[in-house]
Protein backbone atom coordinates (compact mmCIF):
# COMPACT_ATOMS: atom_id res chain seq x y z
CA UNK A 1 0.00 0.00 0.00
CA UNK A 2 1.41 3.83 -1.02
CA UNK A 3 1.89 5.95 1.87
CA UNK A 4 0.94 9.40 1.45
CA UNK A 5 1.42 10.13 5.28
CA UNK A 6 5.28 9.77 5.86
CA UNK A 7 5.77 9.34 9.28
CA UNK A 8 8.64 11.71 10.46
CA UNK A 9 10.82 8.19 12.00
CA UNK A 10 13.69 9.72 13.29
CA UNK A 11 11.73 12.20 15.81
CA UNK A 12 9.33 9.21 16.51
CA UNK A 13 12.12 6.91 17.75
CA UNK A 14 13.24 9.68 19.49
CA UNK A 15 10.61 10.74 21.39
CA UNK A 16 10.12 7.11 22.01
CA UNK A 17 13.95 6.14 23.60
CA UNK A 18 14.19 3.37 20.35
CA UNK A 19 17.86 3.32 18.71
CA UNK A 20 16.75 2.05 15.22
CA UNK A 21 19.38 0.78 12.68
CA UNK A 22 19.15 2.41 8.87
CA UNK A 23 17.29 -0.80 7.87
CA UNK A 24 15.08 -0.92 10.45
CA UNK A 25 14.36 3.10 9.81
CA UNK A 26 13.57 2.29 6.63
CA UNK A 27 10.87 -1.09 7.31
CA UNK A 28 9.20 0.45 10.54
CA UNK A 29 8.39 3.76 8.50
CA UNK A 30 6.98 1.55 5.53
CA UNK A 31 4.60 -0.46 7.46
CA UNK A 32 3.57 2.00 10.12
CA UNK A 33 2.80 4.49 7.17
CA UNK A 34 0.67 1.22 6.10
CA UNK A 35 -0.90 0.98 9.10
CA UNK A 36 -2.03 4.94 9.37
CA UNK A 37 -3.40 4.77 5.78
CA UNK A 38 -5.60 2.26 7.67
CA UNK A 39 -6.27 4.39 10.33
CA UNK A 40 -7.14 7.55 8.68
CA UNK A 41 -10.57 6.00 8.00
CA UNK A 42 -11.36 7.52 11.34
CA UNK A 43 -11.69 10.87 9.66
CA UNK A 44 -14.91 9.48 7.73
CA UNK A 45 -16.85 9.37 11.17
CA UNK A 46 -18.63 12.22 12.08
CA UNK A 47 -17.97 12.86 16.03
CA UNK A 48 -18.85 16.62 16.62
CA UNK A 49 -20.32 16.94 19.66
CA UNK A 50 -19.46 13.38 20.50
CA UNK A 51 -17.38 12.88 24.00
CA UNK A 52 -13.99 11.01 24.11
CA UNK A 53 -14.15 7.96 26.07
CA UNK A 54 -11.02 7.13 28.12
CA UNK A 55 -12.94 4.18 30.26
CA UNK A 56 -16.10 1.87 29.20
CA UNK A 57 -16.87 2.38 32.76
CA UNK A 58 -15.86 5.95 33.98
CA UNK A 59 -15.41 6.15 38.18
CA UNK A 60 -15.04 9.16 39.26
CA UNK A 61 -12.93 9.98 42.87
CA UNK A 62 -12.04 6.43 44.05
CA UNK A 63 -10.31 6.89 47.34
CA UNK A 64 -8.27 5.38 49.45
CA UNK A 65 -7.93 6.31 53.31
CA UNK A 66 -4.58 7.91 53.97
CA UNK A 67 -3.30 5.50 55.91
CA UNK A 68 0.46 3.82 55.56
CA UNK A 69 0.96 0.78 53.92
CA UNK A 70 4.17 -1.58 54.24
CA UNK A 71 6.13 -0.96 51.17
CA UNK A 72 8.77 -3.34 49.24
CA UNK A 73 11.76 -4.53 51.32
CA UNK A 74 14.86 -2.85 50.14
CA UNK A 75 16.26 -6.49 48.75
CA UNK A 76 13.19 -7.27 47.24
CA UNK A 77 12.97 -4.24 45.33
CA UNK A 78 16.43 -4.31 44.51
CA UNK A 79 16.40 -7.66 42.91
CA UNK A 80 16.10 -7.07 39.95
CA UNK A 81 18.38 -4.33 39.70
CA UNK A 82 20.63 -4.21 37.18
CA UNK A 83 23.57 -2.81 38.97
CA UNK A 84 23.39 -1.79 42.78
CA UNK A 85 25.41 -0.38 45.17
CA UNK A 86 24.45 0.73 49.08
CA UNK A 87 21.11 -0.05 48.81
CA UNK A 88 20.89 1.75 45.37
CA UNK A 89 20.29 1.10 41.74
CA UNK A 90 23.60 2.19 39.92
CA UNK A 91 23.38 3.85 36.56
CA UNK A 92 26.12 5.68 34.23
CA UNK A 93 27.06 9.40 34.70
CA UNK A 94 24.27 12.07 34.27
CA UNK A 95 26.02 15.24 34.62
CA UNK A 96 30.01 16.07 34.16
CA UNK B 1 -14.50 -36.19 28.19
CA UNK B 2 -11.34 -38.56 27.10
CA UNK B 3 -10.67 -40.66 30.26
CA UNK B 4 -7.14 -39.22 30.67
CA UNK B 5 -7.12 -37.20 33.96
CA UNK B 6 -5.44 -34.34 32.40
CA UNK B 7 -8.59 -33.81 30.16
CA UNK B 8 -11.20 -34.13 32.98
CA UNK B 9 -13.08 -30.99 34.08
CA UNK B 10 -12.39 -29.31 37.27
CA UNK B 11 -16.02 -30.09 38.47
CA UNK B 12 -15.37 -34.02 37.56
CA UNK B 13 -11.84 -33.30 39.13
CA UNK B 14 -12.77 -31.10 42.38
CA UNK B 15 -15.39 -34.35 42.93
CA UNK B 16 -12.99 -37.00 42.51
CA UNK B 17 -10.72 -35.47 44.80
CA UNK B 18 -13.62 -34.97 47.29
CA UNK B 19 -14.28 -38.28 47.50
CA UNK B 20 -11.03 -38.98 48.27
CA UNK B 21 -10.59 -41.77 44.72
CA UNK B 22 -7.76 -39.38 43.62
CA UNK B 23 -4.95 -36.83 44.79
CA UNK B 24 -4.04 -33.46 43.94
CA UNK B 25 -0.02 -35.19 43.83
CA UNK B 26 -1.70 -37.99 41.48
CA UNK B 27 -3.58 -35.51 39.22
CA UNK B 28 -0.47 -33.04 39.18
CA UNK B 29 1.69 -35.90 38.36
CA UNK B 30 -0.29 -37.01 35.11
CA UNK B 31 -0.25 -33.14 33.85
CA UNK B 32 3.27 -33.22 34.57
CA UNK B 33 3.81 -36.33 32.84
CA UNK B 34 1.65 -35.01 29.78
CA UNK B 35 3.31 -31.67 29.26
CA UNK B 36 7.19 -33.46 29.37
CA UNK B 37 5.50 -35.86 26.09
CA UNK B 38 3.75 -33.46 24.80
CA UNK B 39 6.13 -29.61 25.47
CA UNK B 40 8.31 -30.39 22.92
CA UNK B 41 5.63 -30.30 20.02
CA UNK B 42 4.10 -26.93 21.57
CA UNK B 43 6.12 -25.25 23.41
CA UNK B 44 3.43 -23.72 25.78
CA UNK B 45 5.66 -22.72 28.99
CA UNK B 46 8.40 -20.29 29.12
CA UNK B 47 8.85 -22.41 32.43
CA UNK B 48 7.70 -24.06 34.56
CA UNK B 49 8.80 -25.79 38.05
CA UNK B 50 7.48 -29.09 38.48
CA UNK B 51 9.13 -29.75 42.25
CA UNK B 52 7.19 -26.49 43.10
CA UNK B 53 3.91 -27.86 41.67
CA UNK B 54 4.34 -31.19 43.48
CA UNK B 55 4.97 -29.68 46.81
CA UNK B 56 1.81 -27.63 46.08
CA UNK B 57 -0.40 -30.67 45.48
CA UNK B 58 0.97 -32.29 48.47
CA UNK B 59 -0.12 -29.24 50.47
CA UNK B 60 -3.21 -29.40 49.08
CA UNK B 61 -3.60 -32.79 49.96
CA UNK B 62 -2.71 -32.49 53.76
CA UNK B 63 -5.01 -29.14 53.79
CA UNK B 64 -7.94 -31.82 52.29
CA UNK B 65 -6.65 -34.14 54.91
CA UNK B 66 -7.44 -31.62 57.56
CA UNK B 67 -10.65 -30.31 56.50
CA UNK B 68 -9.66 -27.35 55.07
CA UNK B 69 -10.48 -27.59 51.30
CA UNK B 70 -10.91 -24.15 49.81
CA UNK B 71 -13.33 -25.08 47.45
CA UNK B 72 -13.56 -26.39 43.50
CA UNK B 73 -10.25 -25.36 42.60
CA UNK B 74 -8.41 -27.08 45.70
CA UNK B 75 -5.48 -29.59 44.60
CA UNK B 76 -6.21 -28.48 40.66
CA UNK B 77 -3.17 -27.41 38.45
CA UNK B 78 -3.68 -23.89 37.02
CA UNK B 79 -1.15 -22.12 34.27
CA UNK B 80 -0.88 -18.75 34.21
CA UNK B 81 0.11 -16.67 31.38
CA UNK B 82 3.77 -15.58 31.97
CA UNK B 83 2.49 -11.68 32.03
CA UNK B 84 0.38 -12.30 36.05
CA UNK B 85 2.92 -11.73 38.92
CA UNK B 86 3.70 -15.04 41.29
CA UNK B 87 6.03 -13.80 43.78
CA UNK B 88 9.64 -15.42 43.74
CA UNK B 89 8.40 -16.65 40.22
CA UNK B 90 10.26 -15.21 37.04
CA UNK B 91 7.79 -13.07 35.15
CA UNK B 92 8.85 -12.26 31.21
CA UNK B 93 6.24 -11.19 29.46
CA UNK B 94 8.23 -13.09 26.71
CA UNK B 95 10.88 -10.77 26.08
CA UNK B 96 14.04 -9.96 26.38
CA UNK B 97 13.72 -7.19 28.04
CA UNK B 98 11.89 -9.38 31.32
CA UNK B 99 14.24 -12.51 30.36
CA UNK B 100 15.61 -12.35 33.66
CA UNK B 101 12.97 -10.69 36.16
CA UNK B 102 11.68 -12.24 38.95
CA UNK B 103 8.23 -11.06 40.60
CA UNK B 104 8.40 -9.57 43.78
CA UNK B 105 4.97 -9.97 44.60
CA UNK B 106 1.72 -11.85 43.72
CA UNK B 107 -0.85 -10.18 41.45
CA UNK B 108 -4.31 -9.83 42.91
CA UNK B 109 -5.73 -12.90 41.00
CA UNK B 110 -2.91 -15.36 41.85
CA UNK B 111 -3.57 -14.41 45.56
CA UNK B 112 -6.84 -15.35 44.97
CA UNK B 113 -6.17 -18.40 43.47
CA UNK B 114 -4.33 -19.13 46.18
CA UNK B 115 -6.57 -18.81 48.73
CA UNK B 116 -8.62 -21.26 47.01
CA UNK B 117 -6.06 -24.23 46.89
CA UNK B 118 -5.14 -23.93 43.22
CA UNK B 119 -1.80 -25.67 42.06
CA UNK B 120 0.18 -22.51 40.53
CA UNK B 121 1.32 -24.58 37.24
CA UNK B 122 4.14 -23.03 34.58
CA UNK B 123 4.19 -19.91 33.14
CA UNK B 124 2.66 -19.90 29.12
CA UNK B 125 3.73 -18.15 26.71
CA UNK B 126 2.75 -15.17 24.71
CA UNK B 127 3.19 -12.71 21.43
CA UNK B 128 5.71 -10.39 23.80
CA UNK B 129 3.85 -7.73 25.96
CA UNK B 130 0.82 -9.56 24.60
CA UNK B 131 0.96 -8.01 21.57
CA UNK B 132 -0.26 -10.11 18.43
CA UNK B 133 -2.44 -12.42 17.30
CA UNK B 134 -0.17 -15.21 17.23
CA UNK B 135 2.07 -16.19 19.52
CA UNK B 136 4.70 -15.95 16.58
CA UNK B 137 5.75 -12.36 18.72
CA UNK B 138 7.20 -14.47 21.38
CA UNK B 139 10.98 -13.93 22.31
CA UNK B 140 10.72 -17.64 23.41
CA UNK B 141 9.84 -18.93 20.31
CA UNK B 142 6.15 -20.40 18.44
CA UNK B 143 3.89 -22.29 20.52
CA UNK B 144 2.38 -24.30 17.74
CA UNK B 145 -1.43 -25.31 18.06
CA UNK B 146 -2.24 -28.63 19.16
CA UNK B 147 -4.64 -29.68 16.45
CA UNK B 148 -2.04 -29.07 13.39
CA UNK B 149 1.70 -28.34 14.73
CA UNK B 150 2.47 -25.67 11.64
CA UNK B 151 -0.34 -23.71 12.53
CA UNK B 152 -0.39 -20.84 14.99
CA UNK B 153 -2.71 -21.13 18.00
CA UNK B 154 -3.53 -17.66 18.21
CA UNK B 155 -2.42 -14.72 20.75
CA UNK B 156 -1.58 -13.46 22.10
CA UNK B 157 -2.51 -15.73 25.01
CA UNK B 158 -1.44 -18.86 22.76
CA UNK B 159 -0.04 -20.74 25.54
CA UNK B 160 -2.71 -20.12 27.73
CA UNK B 161 -5.23 -21.48 24.92
CA UNK B 162 -2.38 -24.40 23.77
CA UNK B 163 -1.79 -25.93 27.06
CA UNK B 164 -5.55 -26.80 27.73
CA UNK B 165 -6.08 -28.32 24.53
CA UNK B 166 -3.06 -30.72 24.66
CA UNK B 167 -3.55 -31.30 28.26
CA UNK B 168 -0.77 -29.14 30.09
CA UNK B 169 -3.11 -27.77 32.32
CA UNK B 170 -6.41 -28.12 33.29
CA UNK B 171 -7.92 -24.87 33.06
CA UNK B 172 -5.57 -21.47 32.93
CA UNK B 173 -5.47 -17.75 32.69
CA UNK B 174 -4.88 -15.12 29.98
CA UNK B 175 -5.00 -11.89 29.29
CA UNK B 176 -7.48 -10.14 26.99
CA UNK B 177 -6.69 -6.41 25.44
CA UNK B 178 -8.19 -6.86 21.64
CA UNK B 179 -9.56 -10.59 21.83
CA UNK B 180 -6.04 -11.98 23.30
CA UNK B 181 -8.12 -14.72 25.16
CA UNK B 182 -11.02 -15.45 22.55
CA UNK B 183 -9.39 -15.76 19.62
CA UNK B 184 -6.83 -18.58 20.40
CA UNK B 185 -9.30 -20.10 22.65
CA UNK B 186 -11.33 -20.41 19.09
CA UNK B 187 -8.43 -21.04 17.20
CA UNK B 188 -7.33 -24.29 19.71
CA UNK B 189 -11.36 -25.61 20.32
CA UNK B 190 -11.29 -24.38 24.09
CA UNK B 191 -13.49 -22.07 25.82
CA UNK B 192 -12.49 -18.61 26.72
CA UNK B 193 -13.85 -15.60 28.53
CA UNK B 194 -12.84 -11.85 28.73
CA UNK B 195 -15.04 -10.67 31.69
CA UNK B 196 -16.50 -7.35 32.06
CA UNK B 197 -13.60 -4.42 31.97
CA UNK B 198 -13.48 -3.55 35.81
CA UNK B 199 -14.84 -6.91 36.97
CA UNK B 200 -11.31 -8.62 37.49
CA UNK B 201 -8.25 -6.85 39.25
CA UNK B 202 -5.80 -5.67 37.03
CA UNK B 203 -2.89 -5.04 40.16
CA UNK B 204 0.21 -7.65 39.44
CA UNK B 205 -0.77 -7.87 35.68
CA UNK B 206 1.84 -6.20 33.20
CA UNK B 207 0.29 -3.71 31.55
CA UNK B 208 -0.43 -3.45 27.70
CA UNK B 209 -3.12 -0.98 27.34
CA UNK B 210 -4.61 0.00 30.39
CA UNK B 211 -8.37 0.64 29.74
CA UNK B 212 -8.74 -2.66 27.86
CA UNK B 213 -6.72 -5.51 29.45
CA UNK B 214 -8.83 -7.91 31.48
CA UNK B 215 -7.75 -11.01 33.23
CA UNK B 216 -9.96 -14.34 32.14
CA UNK B 217 -9.90 -17.85 32.12
CA UNK B 218 -9.73 -20.57 29.73
CA UNK B 219 -11.41 -24.53 30.15
CA UNK B 220 -12.92 -27.07 28.73
CA UNK B 221 -16.12 -26.47 29.68
CA UNK B 222 -18.65 -23.17 30.54
CA UNK B 223 -19.06 -24.49 34.09
CA UNK B 224 -15.15 -24.83 34.35
CA UNK B 225 -14.93 -20.81 32.99
CA UNK B 226 -17.93 -20.30 35.72
CA UNK B 227 -15.58 -21.64 38.85
CA UNK B 228 -12.54 -20.00 37.66
CA UNK B 229 -13.59 -16.46 37.78
CA UNK B 230 -15.82 -17.44 40.17
CA UNK B 231 -12.09 -17.32 41.86
CA UNK B 232 -10.47 -14.11 40.17
CA UNK B 233 -13.56 -11.76 40.47
CA UNK B 234 -14.21 -9.05 42.78
CA UNK B 235 -12.83 -5.43 43.64
CA UNK B 236 -9.73 -4.91 44.93
CA UNK B 237 -8.86 -1.28 46.21
CA UNK B 238 -5.06 -1.94 44.39
CA UNK B 239 -6.87 -1.43 41.09
CA UNK B 240 -8.61 1.83 41.00
CA UNK B 241 -10.61 0.67 37.75
CA UNK B 242 -11.55 -2.04 39.76
CA UNK B 243 -15.65 -1.83 40.29
CA UNK B 244 -17.54 -2.29 43.73
CA UNK B 245 -20.37 -4.69 42.93
CA UNK B 246 -21.23 -7.66 44.45
CA UNK B 247 -20.25 -10.98 42.08
CA UNK B 248 -23.27 -13.70 42.26
CA UNK B 249 -22.37 -17.15 42.07
CA UNK B 250 -21.74 -18.12 38.75
CA UNK B 251 -22.04 -21.67 39.13
CA UNK B 252 -25.26 -21.62 40.45
CA UNK B 253 -26.63 -19.13 38.03
CA UNK B 254 -25.89 -21.52 35.25
CA UNK B 255 -28.42 -24.21 36.79
CA UNK B 256 -31.23 -21.60 37.21
CA UNK B 257 -30.91 -19.31 34.26
CA UNK B 258 -32.36 -21.69 31.34
CA UNK B 259 -34.05 -19.19 28.44
CA UNK B 260 -35.11 -19.00 26.18
CA UNK B 261 -33.32 -15.98 25.27
CA UNK B 262 -33.39 -13.09 22.75
CA UNK B 263 -30.29 -13.29 20.56
CA UNK B 264 -28.80 -10.44 18.22
CA UNK B 265 -27.01 -11.33 15.08
CA UNK B 266 -25.11 -7.83 13.76
CA UNK B 267 -24.78 -7.97 10.60
CA UNK B 268 -21.44 -6.21 9.95
CA UNK B 269 -19.67 -9.19 11.09
CA UNK B 270 -21.17 -11.37 8.35
CA UNK B 271 -19.54 -9.69 5.76
CA UNK B 272 -16.24 -10.07 3.22
CA UNK B 273 -13.83 -11.95 4.97
CA UNK B 274 -15.37 -14.24 6.68
CA UNK B 275 -14.42 -18.00 5.68
CA UNK B 276 -17.46 -20.09 4.37
CA UNK B 277 -16.62 -22.78 6.59
CA UNK B 278 -16.42 -20.64 9.72
CA UNK B 279 -20.03 -18.85 8.46
CA UNK B 280 -21.60 -21.94 8.42
CA UNK B 281 -20.69 -23.24 11.79
CA UNK B 282 -22.15 -20.27 13.30
CA UNK B 283 -25.02 -20.59 11.27
CA UNK B 284 -25.87 -23.81 12.26
CA UNK B 285 -25.21 -22.27 16.24
CA UNK B 286 -28.01 -20.04 15.43
CA UNK B 287 -30.04 -22.45 14.18
CA UNK B 288 -29.45 -24.21 17.20
CA UNK B 289 -30.17 -21.39 19.71
CA UNK B 290 -33.78 -20.67 17.51
CA UNK B 291 -34.73 -24.39 17.95
CA UNK B 292 -34.29 -24.00 21.24
CA UNK B 293 -37.06 -21.27 21.54
CA UNK B 294 -34.50 -18.50 21.59
CA UNK B 295 -35.59 -15.30 19.75
CA UNK B 296 -33.01 -14.27 17.02
CA UNK B 297 -33.41 -11.09 15.73
CA UNK B 298 -31.08 -9.13 13.23
CA UNK B 299 -29.50 -5.98 14.58
CA UNK B 300 -26.55 -3.38 13.51
CA UNK B 301 -23.72 -2.09 15.12
CA UNK B 302 -23.03 0.69 12.59
CA UNK B 303 -19.44 1.97 13.50
CA UNK B 304 -18.24 -1.77 13.61
CA UNK B 305 -15.55 -1.01 10.58
CA UNK B 306 -13.94 1.65 12.58
CA UNK B 307 -13.29 -0.50 15.40
CA UNK B 308 -9.81 -1.95 14.43
CA UNK B 309 -8.56 1.81 13.37
CA UNK B 310 -9.66 3.04 17.13
CA UNK B 311 -8.59 0.21 18.82
CA UNK B 312 -4.47 0.46 17.27
CA UNK B 313 -4.84 3.82 18.38
CA UNK B 314 -5.94 3.66 21.84
CA UNK B 315 -4.20 0.43 22.55
CA UNK B 316 -0.97 1.80 20.83
CA UNK B 317 -1.13 4.98 22.46
CA UNK B 318 -1.56 3.26 26.40
CA UNK B 319 1.20 0.88 25.31
CA UNK B 320 3.52 3.95 24.59
CA UNK B 321 3.02 4.94 28.07
CA UNK B 322 3.02 1.83 29.83
CA UNK B 323 6.20 0.96 28.06
CA UNK B 324 8.18 3.91 29.20
CA UNK B 325 8.90 1.99 33.00
CA UNK B 326 11.13 -0.05 30.53
CA UNK B 327 14.61 2.00 30.45
CA UNK B 328 16.76 0.17 31.70
CA UNK B 329 17.54 1.44 35.15
CA UNK B 330 15.64 -0.52 38.02
CA UNK B 331 15.05 -3.30 36.39
CA UNK B 332 15.00 -5.71 33.22
CA UNK B 333 17.29 -5.55 30.46
CA UNK B 334 20.32 -2.83 30.49
CA UNK B 335 22.44 -2.63 27.30
CA UNK B 336 25.99 -3.64 28.23
CA UNK B 337 27.17 -0.78 25.81
CA UNK B 338 25.55 2.07 27.23
CA UNK B 339 28.19 4.65 28.36
CA UNK B 340 25.98 7.27 29.56
CA UNK B 341 22.63 7.88 30.63
CA UNK B 342 20.66 8.73 27.28
CA UNK B 343 22.68 5.88 25.41
CA UNK B 344 21.12 3.97 28.25
CA UNK B 345 17.27 4.23 27.28
CA UNK B 346 17.91 4.17 23.64
CA UNK B 347 20.14 0.72 23.58
CA UNK B 348 18.65 -1.19 26.41
CA UNK B 349 15.40 -0.60 25.20
CA UNK B 350 16.28 -1.64 21.20
CA UNK B 351 17.80 -4.29 22.83
CA UNK B 352 15.19 -5.52 24.67
CA UNK B 353 12.40 -5.13 22.55
CA UNK B 354 10.97 -7.19 19.64
CA UNK B 355 9.66 -5.46 16.44
CA UNK B 356 6.66 -5.94 17.44
CA UNK B 357 6.72 -4.09 20.45
CA UNK B 358 8.84 -1.55 18.95
CA UNK B 359 6.36 -0.67 16.11
CA UNK B 360 3.09 -0.64 18.87
CA UNK B 361 4.96 2.09 20.85
CA UNK B 362 6.02 4.33 18.37
CA UNK B 363 2.65 4.38 16.63
CA UNK B 364 1.43 5.55 20.35
CA UNK B 365 4.32 7.59 20.75
CA UNK B 366 2.79 9.20 17.41
CA UNK B 367 -0.54 9.02 17.91
CA UNK B 368 0.08 11.29 21.04
CA UNK B 369 2.51 13.78 19.92
CA UNK B 370 2.23 17.34 19.64
CA UNK B 371 0.12 18.23 16.38
CA UNK B 372 -1.47 14.35 15.86
CA UNK B 373 -3.21 13.98 19.48
CA UNK B 374 -6.67 15.85 18.20
CA UNK B 375 -6.77 14.10 14.88
CA UNK B 376 -5.46 10.65 16.04
CA UNK B 377 -6.04 9.94 19.47
CA UNK B 378 -8.86 12.17 20.80
CA UNK B 379 -11.07 11.34 17.02
CA UNK B 380 -10.19 7.47 18.10
CA UNK B 381 -11.47 8.06 21.63
CA UNK B 382 -14.99 10.17 20.27
CA UNK B 383 -15.32 7.01 17.73
CA UNK B 384 -15.15 4.58 21.00
CA UNK B 385 -17.47 6.36 22.73
CA UNK B 386 -20.03 5.72 19.36
CA UNK B 387 -18.75 2.10 19.16
CA UNK B 388 -19.99 1.77 23.02
CA UNK B 389 -23.07 3.35 22.22
CA UNK B 390 -23.86 1.14 19.34
CA UNK B 391 -23.62 -2.17 22.04
CA UNK B 392 -26.11 -1.03 24.53
CA UNK B 393 -27.96 0.45 21.73
CA UNK B 394 -28.18 -3.08 20.47
CA UNK B 395 -28.69 -4.30 24.15
CA UNK B 396 -32.12 -2.95 24.23
CA UNK B 397 -33.57 -5.14 21.90
CA UNK B 398 -31.35 -8.33 23.26
CA UNK B 399 -29.57 -10.39 25.99
CA UNK B 400 -26.77 -11.30 23.77
CA UNK B 401 -25.25 -10.91 20.42
CA UNK B 402 -24.00 -13.80 18.15
CA UNK B 403 -21.05 -13.42 15.92
CA UNK B 404 -17.96 -15.49 14.96
CA UNK B 405 -14.85 -15.34 17.43
CA UNK B 406 -12.74 -15.13 14.52
CA UNK B 407 -12.80 -14.68 10.33
CA UNK B 408 -10.79 -17.61 9.62
CA UNK B 409 -9.28 -21.07 11.72
CA UNK B 410 -6.10 -21.31 12.84
CA UNK B 411 -3.12 -20.05 9.73
CA UNK B 412 0.10 -21.37 9.46
CA UNK B 413 2.99 -20.24 11.19
CA UNK B 414 4.73 -17.27 9.40
CA UNK B 415 1.94 -17.02 6.72
CA UNK B 416 0.71 -13.55 7.82
CA UNK B 417 4.36 -10.98 7.69
CA UNK B 418 2.56 -8.26 6.94
CA UNK B 419 1.90 -6.23 10.15
CA UNK B 420 -1.60 -5.05 9.12
CA UNK B 421 -2.70 -8.69 7.80
CA UNK B 422 -2.20 -9.99 11.49
CA UNK B 423 -3.95 -7.00 12.84
CA UNK B 424 -7.19 -8.02 10.77
CA UNK B 425 -7.56 -11.26 12.97
CA UNK B 426 -8.92 -9.71 15.62
CA UNK B 427 -12.01 -7.95 13.66
CA UNK B 428 -14.40 -9.06 15.48
CA UNK B 429 -13.31 -9.35 19.26
CA UNK B 430 -12.27 -6.00 19.53
CA UNK B 431 -15.68 -4.53 19.72
CA UNK B 432 -15.82 -6.39 23.30
CA UNK B 433 -13.10 -4.58 24.66
CA UNK B 434 -13.61 -0.77 23.11
CA UNK B 435 -17.07 -1.03 24.87
CA UNK B 436 -16.03 -2.57 27.77
CA UNK B 437 -17.86 -6.19 27.72
CA UNK B 438 -17.89 -9.66 28.66
CA UNK B 439 -17.49 -12.17 25.65
CA UNK B 440 -16.99 -15.54 25.57
CA UNK B 441 -15.61 -18.17 22.85
CA UNK B 442 -17.01 -21.82 22.73
CA UNK B 443 -16.08 -24.26 20.32
CA UNK B 444 -18.56 -24.56 17.24
CA UNK B 445 -17.58 -27.26 15.25
CA UNK B 446 -14.24 -27.99 12.76
CA UNK B 447 -13.27 -26.78 9.54
CA UNK B 448 -12.53 -29.76 6.78
CA UNK B 449 -9.11 -29.33 7.33
CA UNK B 450 -9.89 -30.46 11.43
CA UNK B 451 -8.98 -27.07 12.75
CA UNK B 452 -11.46 -25.76 15.82
CA UNK B 453 -13.89 -23.02 14.83
CA UNK B 454 -15.01 -20.68 17.87
CA UNK B 455 -18.63 -19.33 18.60
CA UNK B 456 -18.42 -15.59 20.22
CA UNK B 457 -21.16 -14.40 22.24
CA UNK B 458 -21.23 -11.05 23.40
CA UNK B 459 -22.69 -9.97 26.61
CA UNK B 460 -24.32 -6.88 28.58
CA UNK B 461 -22.18 -4.87 31.25
CA UNK B 462 -21.37 -7.42 34.34
CA UNK B 463 -23.72 -9.93 32.96
CA UNK B 464 -21.03 -13.28 32.86
CA UNK B 465 -23.75 -14.79 34.44
CA UNK B 466 -26.19 -14.89 31.92
CA UNK B 467 -23.90 -14.88 29.36
CA UNK B 468 -22.09 -18.42 30.73
CA UNK B 469 -25.76 -19.42 30.46
CA UNK B 470 -26.22 -19.15 26.39
CA UNK B 471 -22.80 -20.48 26.16
CA UNK B 472 -23.42 -23.47 28.54
CA UNK B 473 -27.22 -24.10 26.54
CA UNK B 474 -25.31 -23.95 23.03
CA UNK B 475 -22.55 -26.55 25.27
CA UNK B 476 -25.01 -29.20 26.41
CA UNK B 477 -26.05 -29.45 22.95
CA UNK B 478 -23.05 -30.30 21.15
CA UNK B 479 -20.27 -32.33 22.01
CA UNK B 480 -17.10 -30.66 20.35
CA UNK B 481 -15.85 -30.10 23.67
CA UNK B 482 -15.12 -34.05 24.00
CA UNK B 483 -12.43 -34.30 20.99
CA UNK B 484 -9.07 -33.53 21.23
CA UNK B 485 -6.00 -33.42 19.15
CA UNK B 486 -4.11 -36.42 18.17
CA UNK B 487 -0.12 -35.64 19.72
Amino acid sequence: MASDHEIDIDRVAELARLELTPAEKEKFSRQLGDVLHHIRQLEQVDVEGVEPTAHAFPLFNVWADDVAQPGLPVAAALRNAPVQRDHMVAVPKIVD
Amino acid sequence: MADELYYQSVADLSARLEHKDLSSVELTRAVIDRTRSVEAKIHAFNSFDEDDALAQAAASDARRAAGASGGPLEGIPVGLKDVIAVENQPLTASSRMLANFVSPYDSTVTQKLKKTGAVLWGRLNLDEFAMGSSTENSATGVTTNPWDPSCVPGGSSGGSAAAVAAGEAIVTLGSDTGGSIRQPAALCGVVGMKPTYGLVSRFGLIAFASSLDQIGPFAHTVEDIAILLQAIAGHDERDSTSFQSAVPNYRAALAQKKGPWKLGIPKEYFGEGLDPEVGAAVEAAIAYYRGQGCEIKAVSLPHTQYCLDAYYVIATAEASSNLARYDGVRYGHRSPEAKEIGELYFKSRAEGFGDEVKRRIMLGTYVLSSGYYDAYYLRAQKVRTLIRQDFLNAFYDVDALITPTTPTPAFKIGAKVDPLALYLCDIYTIGANLAGLPAISVPCGFASSGLPIGLQLIGQPFAEAELLAVAQAYEHGHDWNQRHPQL
